[in-house]
């Protein structure tokens, strides 16, 4: 994931978790839904919420905000459900509200600092500063590959 | 006008890897499986040359030549046929049949285009 | 030019697969007599094929194998070679190395085993005998290579016959070298009298004495029969000696016969090759038309005035055509359940062979079809069963003509319909279950048994892991392969086993298969908000329980009085943290593995097909859920795998 740094530049979509914004590759975004009727699976932590039909497909959804214990999670008419697909592979992700497409460049992006253990780093790939803006990028892999969501162990960590 | 090749083989990967090297080199080419089958596209169609097999079921590729030179329509059409052995049997019975040649297997596909291309003139 | 080659390796591969099983099944049938004087050159005709299409792409070890192995078998159709055993088992082993050899080649590795052995064998059977000779003719003396060629060539009249046209010999040999042209017009009749069919001119040319001299003769191969000819080196030596004839090696490639055993290649039954992903995105989409349709229907029930009636037929009718469809659809992907049964033959003879004793195997419903899928995945199970049949279910020759039996034991395989499931049999007329034994070995390992189990319950323990009575396990088929894993496999099939078994008499094996795991008829049940489906082919009944049949058993909750019956009960809700009512009123009695169980729902929706959809292709497994499904109103709702909700059970309770 890291490898892409000093590349060209790539694109994010931003979208806002609480007060922060954060950042996914542009490429694995799927679509852009609103948050519908959810069929609850048994055995499933709080932050996955269940899963939905996406034009024939089973899809599991999980709530961002709960997941990285972010703000309160709220759902309303403005929550929106980032579809994301990584080879083939496909979630659904809920979040507070889509921002915008933003290009980053490899320099823009800064490794990830200690949080001190307040945001899980491990689904975080960097953080990018775009002007006035700080962007926590996250690492799809690692979120679809998780092993809530896959029930195995990911291959790379 | 492109020449109108009969491929008959017995054998779908055999006869798919003749036609399409032939294709390839810009003749049309019509497959048949069997002797049988073979005759009966010949009176259908007109063909300039015929490449066989020799051992197919139903029948084989010798009498297959044997009859189509029965045809008014085939009676000087190049016909070649695809042997295994580089014995003589087979390609004396071929002959007596009314062959024109033959080309012995394996062989590469520019040896069949440029053997098909010789007996079209 | 190779690489245009791969694109037919796949048909080569299909085809020498199915060539191979011809051979296997032709040379079982000749060993045990049941061969016709057809059979021996069907599978010389076969040997033949693969050694011809191997040899012309390139896969040189199968052509050597194949090589020796035709000529065998060409001995043995000729009757120049009496066919014995030992020549059979070289036969039979060649078939398996080819497999091998084949296999690794498709996937382009290095073979395990490379032929060379298998070869040497080969030839060893066939030493003795003189029929092949590889006359290496003694090199020539080379002449001195002369100034000139000259070349006379007269075609006979009916050179034209065979298609043969001089004139496109005499253009191939002056692009050998300068050549110069006589015409002899002599034999020439006059116009009136011409037949332009015949030919009667004669030529006589030369070519430098550079050219190569077997390129000249080259030219006139195929009319040597046709002509007269004759070529001379000019100014040097005078007849050039004949080239050394080359020895026949190894195979110039063959025939590949599209091996039918018996028929016609040209088979009178039409059919094509499909590719698999085809077959399964048909599938899919009929499987959204279901869909589609079902959520018409909701609707439909929701309309009123004139034009409902008609909708409401349409949408019966399209019902109707939608099923249809799809049966027609699913049943593309069957095939019969001979394409497993197929390999036992050999099975069984190998392992007869080895173990000593003596077997006949019967076959029953050969043509019964299960999906492709399945197909592949059954075998493995079954030959296992197979394989403990003959090992520890017959009886040595001796032990049955003790017990009053046929010496000759037999293992039946039956395959049949059943509502929407296969069922297949492995049965054995062997010695049977010995149910103190097993109770012996389950007291051993600590499983527990209720006190007077019946003769299902004790039979069942062979399926507990690692229990194997076997004294010794032998090579064939204890290695760490126990009944559980048979069980286990079948499961995940989605089918389950069954075993019945009478002391002295014989053992048998019932795997039951649903036709297909594509879609599912189900009952439609509501536990709190969500909907659940269940497999209409596992619940026996649903009922209002009454307060007295329901009792509660101390450390196992709650149980159900059903028919003098207590069954163990489920609250669904609870058990999938879903909430729903505290005492659902409705019960659905559900069956698995020969077990029962009830479980409480909240109420009965309804009753529909349904398509099963994969849970775990973006999220994971979950226990008791087999897959999930879209109902009509496009909401997700989870499909219940009730043969994993007793077993899960069972754990709890031997833990």
């Amino acid at each position: 994931m890291n490898s892409n740094r000093n590349d060209v530049a790539h694109e994010f979509l931003a979208f806002k978790l609480g007060q922060e914004e954060y950042g996914v590759d542009i490429l694995s975004v799927q679509e852009i839904r609103g948050y519908d009727t959810v069929t609850r699976v048994p055995e499933a932590p709080d932050y996955i919420k269940g899963v939905i039909n996406l034009r024939g497909v089973i899809v599991p959804v999980v709530d961002l905000r709960l997941k990285f214990k972010l703000g309160t999670a709220t759902y309303d008419e403005f929550t929106v459900m980032i579809v994301l697909n990584l080879k083939g592979k496909v979630i659904g992700a809920v979040v507070d509200g889509v921002s915008d497409v933003v290009q980053v460049d490899g320099e823009q992006i800064r490794p990830t600092p200690e949080f001190g253990g307040i945001i899980d780093t491990r689904f975080i790939s960097g953080i990018a500063t775009v002007g006035e803006r700080m962007l926590i990028l996250l690492d799809i892999e690692s979120l679809i590959l998780s092993a809530d969501i896959t029930g195995t162990a990911p291959a790379i960590a | 006008m492109t020449a109108h090749i009969l491929v008959v083989d017995d054998s779908a990967s055999m006869r798919q890897m003749v036609a399409f090297t032939l294709t390839g080199a810009g003749f049309t080419v019509t497959e048949a499986e069997d002797g049988v089958i073979a005759l009966d596209k010949a009176r259908g169609a007109k063909f300039n040359a015929v490449v066989t097999d020799v051992n197919m079921p139903n029948m084989d590729g010798i009498a297959l030549i044997r009859h189509l030179r029965a045809l008014p329509d085939y009676r000087f059409t190049p016909m070649l046929m695809l042997t295994t052995e580089a014995g003589t049997d087979k390609k004396a019975e071929g002959k007596a049949a009314g062959a024109t040649g033959w080309l012995v297997k394996p062989f590469n596909p520019d040896q069949l285009v440029a053997t098909v291309k010789k007996v079209l003139g | 030019m190779s690489n245009d080659l791969r694109r037919f390796h796949a048909t080569f591969f299909e085809e020498s697969r199915e060539g191979l099983e011809a051979m296997e099944t032709g040379l079982l049938d000749l060993e045990s007599g049941r061969g016709t004087a057809d059979t021996i050159n069907m599978v010389f005709r076969a040997a033949h094929s693969i050694k011809g299409g191997s040899a012309t792409f390139g896969f040189t070890k199968v052509a050597e194998l194949t090589h020796v192995l035709e000529t065998l078998l060409d001995e043995l159709r000729s009757d120049k070679r009496p066919l014995t055993s030992d020549a059979m088992d070289a036969m039979l082993a060649s078939v398996d190395v080819l497999r091998g050899l084949l296999k690794a080649a498709e996937a382009g590795v290095p073979p395990a085993d490379d032929g060379a052995a298998l070869v040497a064998q080969l030839n060893a059977v066939l030493s003795g005998k003189t029929t092949i000779a590889f006359a290496a003719a003694p090199a020539a003396a080379r002449p001195k290579a002369p100034e000139r060629f000259v070349i006379a060539f007269a075609p006979k009249a009916s050179m034209f016959m065979s298609g043969n046209d001089p004139l496109r010999i005499l253009r191939e040999l002056a692009e050998l070298g300068t050549m110069t042209v006589e015409c002899d017009l002599a034999g020439l009749p006059a116009f009136a009298d011409l037949d332009p069919t015949q030919s009667f001119l004669k030529w006589t040319l030369t070519l430098p004495g550079t050219v190569s001299e077997a390129a000249i003769r080259d030219a006139f191969s195929w009319v040597e029969d046709e002509c007269d000819l004759s070529i001379n080196g000019d100014g040097g030596a005078a007849a050039p000696a004949p080239e050394p004839v080359a020895a026949v090696p190894m195979p110039p490639a063959a025939t590949p016969v599209a091996a039918v055993p018996g028929g016609g290649g040209a088979s009178e039954d039409a059919s094509i090759r499909v590719q698999a992903s085809k077959v399964d995105l048909l599938i899919n989409l009929v499987g959204e038309l279901v869909i589609t349709q079902a959520m018409l229907k909701a609707v439909g029930g929701s309309v009123e005035g004139a034009v409902a009636e008609r909708l409401l037929a349409g949408l019966e009718t399209l019902e109707r055509n939608t099923r249809d469809l799809q049966e027609a659809v699913i049943s593309v992907r069957m095939l019969p359940v001979d394409a497993v049964f197929k390999r036992f033959p050999r099975l069984v003879r190998d392992l007869a062979g080895r173990l000593g004793k003596q077997v006949n195997l019967k076959t029953f419903g050969e043509s019964t079809e299960l999906d492709k899928g399945l197909i592949e995945k059954i075998s493995d199970p079954m030959v296992h069963l197979v394989r403990n049949a003959i090992d520890h279910g017959l009886e040595t020759t001796e032990d049955r003509i003790r017990a009053g039996k046929d010496p000759i034991g037999t293992i039946t395989l039956a395959a049949s319909h059943q509502g929407g499931n296969i069922l297949i049999e492995v049965s054995d007329d062997g010695k049977g279950l010995n149910r103190e034994r097993i109770l012996a070995k389950a007291r051993e390992k600590g499983i527990a048994v209720g006190d007077n189990p019946t003769d299902a319950e004790v039979w069942n323990l062979i399926f507990a892991p690692g229990f194997s009575t076997a004294a010794a396990v032998t090579d064939l088929s204890g290695r760490g392969v126990g009944m559980d894993v048979v069980r286990r496999n079948i499961q995940s099939l989605g089918g389950e086993t069954v075993l019945q078994s009478t002391t002295g008499k014989g053992t048998k094996v019932t795997i039951k298969l649903p036709l297909t795991l594509a879609i599912l008829d189900g009952m439609t049940v509501g536990v709190g908000e969500e909907v659940y489906v269940l497999p209409l082919g596992h619940i026996i009944e649903s009922m209002k329980p009454s307060a007295e049949n329901v009792r509660t058993v101390s450390g196992e909750g709650r149980v159900l009085k059903v028919r003098g019956e207590y069954l163990p009960m489920v609250h669904l809700g609870s058990h999938f943290g879903m909430g729903g009512q505290e005492r659902p009123p409705i019960t659905v009695i559900v069956e698995g593995d020969g077990q029962k169980l009830a479980l409480e729902v909240d109420e009965l929706i309804g009753q529909q097909q349904v398509v099963v959809k994969s849970l775990e292709t973006n999220y994971r497994r979950i226990d008791g859920i087999s897959g999930a499904t879209i109902l009509g109103d496009g909401r997700v709702a989870l499909i219940l795998d009730v043969p994993g909700l007793i077993r899960g059970r069972h754990v709890v309770k031997a833990a």
